[in-house]
């Protein structure tokens, strides 16, 4: 926390408090006189949004693990249980299903934005590291989540992502026999899954703590991409923030509430309401949505081995995003050729998801592999040399000088 | 340490090195239990075995039994297919190996392998693919009427479980 606190207790009560344990202290100087750049714009509320679907996650977990039951036998009945007898379980069920797919929307603007606006760059590393960090406990978290209704996706998805271990030279197997608890995907697997799901949530919470201290002692950035230099470039957290967060995270509800109660099997496979059968694979065994381009990118690899690296290469390529990116200018508005680059890597990124979607065959194949080899060509060979040679469109002087011009130009 | 520019270790060092030492053994094997917990309990390998009657297995079928969890393919090779077997070129194979080596003498026709794709462990479909053996719809192998790659993604043939015949009729695996 940057700066001197200016926290002062109101009466005795607090004063009390204060000289003990200074929680309010610590709660105003984060969230209410913290000083935010002023030219945030609604891409910056996505961390909120993401702070509520943690809580909506963790608060719908915790009351349908009062009526599930981990165990292969009962697992599939008792998910509809709660769609059928338990109270207001359908709702729950369908806000924890749907709020997992909503979660990974917003994970995923989130992370777009940050490499966009070149959030990653010094000195915000860490910042962006524990972000990816999080990312990845999400994917095990949602992953192990999927296996417990124990219906047929749920059981051949575990199969397959258990099996990806086995690539693994010589110590493959035992691997995944210790993974499974036995030879197969099993009841030890279920109960396994369920508890590091119920763990992995207040494991995200801890790094989401430490991705919040390390913003808030860089302090965020900004659509400009300029550092904040005086206090006429910021202003203070509640309201400003606290208000434009709470009307995004109102919209993002909205959004939530329409897959909800209009279609709240959209974004589900119809194979998962088939309890799970170990002798009989479906004839499409797809992921979830939010892995499918990581699938694609598995699949457009020939060989076992390479696959299973390129698909956790993918990712890991982030770790090192910080360094890939050479240019000195933060903010993609002032790079007119990383702008380009940017929005094909998305499309790159899309397409990717649409293919894993597909059977690998014929040309989703060929296809999948051009977009592979151009998602590793954007992060190791273009974003290294364009900042070499790009010439940057000039930089704002400072955050009050790009509102001001900005607000002159209209 | 500012004091310390002697390069002379000191008995004080090596009392930290040796309790550290010490600790870090203590550590690491009291979390070994925590860790092989994970690992196939006893009453998963008391499953271990599965005991089947052959005899009703007629030739071009296949029929499906479970050991260990997973399904294990037994499958009755009619004597075309035994012979379409036979005049492969079993050296371009991804997997090279011939199909006596997968059968047990004196029953060659009956083939029996674990019904799990060597790539990420989905069931193959009988009787179906480019080879008439098994077709994988996960990722698109090919396995021939002896369980071996053809063509996709999966490295390896289809595993031969250990079994043995423990009368003409009844087949033990595991």
């Amino acid at each position: 926390m940057s700066g001197h606190s200016t926290y002062t207790p109101s009466n005795g009560f607090t004063r009390w408090i204060d000289e003990r344990l200074p929680i309010i202290r610590l709660s105003y100087d984060s969230f209410v006189a913290y000083p935010t750049p002023r030219n945030l714009n609604y891409w910056w509320t996505f961390g909120g949004i993401l702070s509520m679907m943690l809580a909506v996650q963790l608060i719908t977990g915790i009351v349908l693990v009062m009526h599930y039951t981990p165990n292969t036998a009962m697992a599939f009945a008792s998910v509809e249980h709660i769609m059928r007898d338990v109270n207001w379980g359908w709702l729950l069920r369908y806000m924890h299903a749907n709020g997992a797919s909503m979660f990974f929307i917003a994970v995923y603007i989130h992370i777009l934005r940050g490499m966009y606006y070149g959030s990653y760059k010094a000195p915000r590393e860490i910042l962006w590291i524990l972000g990816v960090v999080i990312f990845l406990l999400m994917m095990a978290t949602a992953f192990m989540g999927y296996v417990l209704p124990w219906g047929q996706m749920s059981f051949w998805g575990a199969t397959v992502i258990t099996n990806l271990f086995s690539a693994i030279p010589v110590i493959g197997d035992p691997i995944v026999i210790w993974l499974w608890g036995g030879f197969s995907v099993d009841n030890p697997t279920l109960n396994r899954f369920f508890s590091l799901h119920y763990l992995l949530p207040f494991v995200i919470a801890a790094v989401v703590a430490l991705h919040v201290w390390a913003l808030h002692v860089v302090g965020q950035n900004n659509p400009a991409g300029v550092e904040v230099k005086s206090e006429q470039d910021t202003v203070a957290f509640t309201p400003y923030a606290t208000l434009k967060d709470a009307f995004g995270m109102a919209v993002f509800l909205v959004f939530f509430a329409w897959f909800l109660f209009y279609t709240p099997n959209y974004m589900g496979h119809p194979d998962n309401y088939i309890p799970a059968n170990p002798m009989v694979t479906p004839a499409h065994i797809v992921p979830e949505w939010y892995f499918l381009p990581f699938y694609a990118i598995l699949r457009s690899v020939p060989d076992k081995l390479g696959g299973v690296i390129a698909m956790f290469g993918s990712i890991a390529v982030l770790f090192v995003l910080p360094w890939l990116d050479t240019s000195k200018v933060k903010s993609g508005r002032y790079r007119p050729l990383f702008k380009q680059f940017f929005w094909l890597l998305v499309i790159a990124g899309l397409g990717l998801g649409y293919l894993g979607s597909q059977p690998a065959e014929g040309g989703y194949v060929i296809a999948s592999r051009i977009l592979t080899a151009w998602y590793f060509f954007h992060f190791l060979v273009i974003l290294p040399v364009l900042g070499l040679i790009e010439k940057p469109k000039p930089v704002p002087e400072s955050i009050t000088a790009d509102v001001l011009a900005k607000n002159a130009a209209h | 340490m500012a004091t310390m520019d002697t390069a002379e270790p000191s008995r004080r060092d090596f009392l930290y090195i040796a309790t550290g030492a010490v600790a870090a053994v203590g550590a690491a094997s009291a979390v070994w239990p925590f860790i092989d917990q994970m690992n196939p309990d006893a009453s998963a390998l008391a499953l271990a075995s599965t005991e089947v009657d052959v005899s009703a297995v007629a030739p071009g079928q296949i029929i499906t039994v479970k050991w260990r969890g997973k399904p294990v393919f037994i499958r009755n090779r009619t004597p075309d297919e035994m012979k379409a077997l036979a005049a492969m070129d079993v050296k371009s194979l991804k997997d090279p190996q011939s199909d006596a080596d997968r059968v047990k003498k004196g029953h060659e026709n009956l083939l029996v392998v674990v019904g799990v794709c060597t790539h990420l462990g989905c069931v193959p479909l009988g009787n179906a693919g480019d080879h008439h053996g098994w077709f994988c719809p996960c990722h698109g192998s090919h396995y021939d009427a002896s369980g071996r790659i053809h063509a996709g993604p999966a490295p390896l043939n289809l595993p031969v479980p250990p079994y043995e015949f423990i009368s003409d009729k009844v087949v033990k695996i595991g």
